[in-house]
This record gives structure tokens, sequence and C-alpha cells, in this order.
């Protein structure tokens, strides 16, 4: 399964960009997300994936976000 | 009709003084009320079930350290998916090792400062993701007078109580676009087993200092509690409400 490509998409959806704007090194500050609004994602990308991931950390760009459920799918 | 109906609460240190009442208000207004205590498990399944027969909701008693982080998430978790997730929080459990300073233990301090400041945090952190789901939620946590003034020989009780109103203003500031209040109700001089064990020289001052001259009752704090949780209280955030007679006016 190709985490980045779906915590990509959701973020996308979210903030109403193109997918093709945002890479892994794109930080949520510059997308104007703050940490409530991560969290909120990864509840949607939880239902999506149909896992709990329980974000306990905090994460500043797209790739460490997509490093963390990585780690939590493994 | 109660103002609660179909609402999920769970309070803790509810199975005697200020938080029964409280349990018992709830269920009253209609909501189904959860009990973590932990007193012994006959006790705690006694106070839910007059709850529950009084009132005709449902009440369940965990016996739960609520200083326990582990055991708070878990015992959180498992009523969440059980009853569809909780509706209300009110965090009540608190205790008080009274000593001037000087005379005052780091167990004293620890002890105090774990049930009373540390548990909110743990209860809160465990609903926290539910209440953002549902984008609705009421945490209403038990500051006191002695958190908003200082008291002597309270320096634990005391800090712990201010610590309760700067989590309370906290956490409403980081849940308020999410539909989510969170509010402390500052008690003064109450009649409850706790006071009822004070010395009772400083329990005759303390009296002395409340502008209306008597003791409240638990039933005035239960009355602001169910009143923060129900509709009427939904532009209400970050606010403190003594419920203490004039004594900290």
């Amino acid at each position: 399964m190709d985490i980045a490509a779906k915590v990509i998409a959701v973020l996308a959806d979210h903030t109403g960009r193109d997918a093709s704007e945002l890479s892994l090194d794109t930080t949520f500050e510059s997308l104007g997300i703050d940490s409530l609004e991560t969290v909120e994602m990864v509840m949607e990308l939880e239902e999506e994936l149909d896992t709990e991931l329980e974000l306990d950390q905090k994460v500043a760009t797209i790739g460490e976000l997509v490093k963390f459920i990585e780690s939590k799918l493994d | 009709m109660g103002k609660l109906e179909n609402k999920n609460a769970l309070i803790t240190g509810a199975a005697r003084g200020i938080g029964y009442a409280i349990a018992q208000r709830l269920a009253q207004e209609g909501a189904n009320v959860v009990i973590f205590d932990l007193c012994p498990e006959e006790a705690g399944d006694e106070a839910a079930k007059a709850i529950a027969e009084q009132c005709g909701v449902m009440a369940l008693f965990r016996r739960v350290d609520v200083s326990n982080y582990e055991a708070v998430q878990i015992a959180v978790k498992a009523l969440s998916k059980e009853l569809g997730g909780i509706d209300i929080l009110v965090n009540n459990a608190g205790i008080t090792r009274d000593k001037v300073l000087l005379a005052m233990s780091e167990q004293d301090w620890d002890l105090v400062l774990d049930i009373n400041l540390k548990s909110m945090f743990n209860t809160i952190k465990a609903c926290y993701r539910g209440f953002m789901k549902k984008k609705a939620g009421r945490v209403i946590n038990i500051s006191s007078v002695s958190g908003l003034m200082g008291n002597a020989a309270q320096a634990n009780y005391s800090a712990s109580k201010g610590g309760v109103v700067a989590l309370t203003k906290t956490v409403a500031r980081e849940l308020a676009t999410r539909g989510v209040t969170c509010n402390a109700v500052a008690p003064g001089a109450i009649e409850t087993p706790m006071t009822a064990s004070m010395d009772q020289d400083a329990l005759k001052a303390l009296i002395a200092t409340v502008p209306m001259g008597h003791m409240g009752k638990a039933e005035d704090i239960a009355a602001c509690v169910a009143f923060l949780a129900s509709d009427d209280a939904k532009y209400i955030t970050g606010e403190v409400i003594r419920v203490d007679g004039g004594i900290a006016m």
C-alpha cells in the first residue's frame, strides 16, 4: 500500500490543493495546518486504512507523518 | 425530559461526596453515568445501583485509579466501545493531605498532585480523540477556591487546584473550534466526607470566612455541573464558576 500517496491525497482534499504541489518535505505549517488538524487527518486515515494509529508525537512534515503511519502498520 | 437524555457521562471520584451528587444529578437529567472510583467494588456497585434505580438510567461502576495513566486509557477505551462514546467528562476525584509546607513530605505533594491534577490529564487525554471525532463534548473539572486564593497548609492541594484552572483554560482553547467546551467549578466550603474529616477548629474558621455564613451542599456543586454539561451552557468555555457562598469574590 502506498501510504505516502494516500496521505497526500487526504491532504490535497483537506487543503484544496493539487496533489502535485505536495511532497514529503512539505511542512504542515506551510499548509496552514495546525497539530489538531493533523490529528483529525490521521483519524480520517484511520478509517480509510481501517486501523488505529493514535498520533502521539509531533510531526512537522508530510514525510514524518508517513513514516509514523508506516511504523504503526509494521 | 431531562436536559441530558441519551448522553453518557463519566464522573471520577463519584462513589461518594460531591462526585456522587454530581453523578446522581446528571442521571436525574437523563444521562447514563459511569463512576470511576478507587473505593471497594461493593461500595461502587452499590452507588451505581442506587442511581440506576432512582433515575432509570444505566449506571456503571469501574474501579480505576485515575492517577494511573495506562489504567485510565484502557478503562476509557473499553467504555467508549461499550457505550458508543463519552459525551460528558467530569473530573472530580480529589484528596487532601494538609500540612504546612515545612512539614509536608514529598509523598504528600506527589500523591495530591497525581490524584487531583495528573488524573485530569489522564482522563482528558483518553477522551480527547472521541470528542474530536464527535465534534462535541463537555469537560467539567472540579477545582476549588483554594486553587484561586491559596490556602495555608494546602500547598499541594492549592497548587493542584490552581493547576486545574490552567488546564481547564488550555483544553478550552485547544478544543474550542471542535465543539468541545471545558470549564471548571470551584467549590468553597462544602459539606462532604472530606470536610467532615477536617480539623474542627479549621472548619469553623473556614465557615467564618463565608459571606453567606454557612457551608454549601454537594447538590449545589452538582447543579452547577449539570448546567455546564447541558446545552444551556453551549457558549461557555474556559470559565471557572465559584460555588462558594461568596468566599473568593
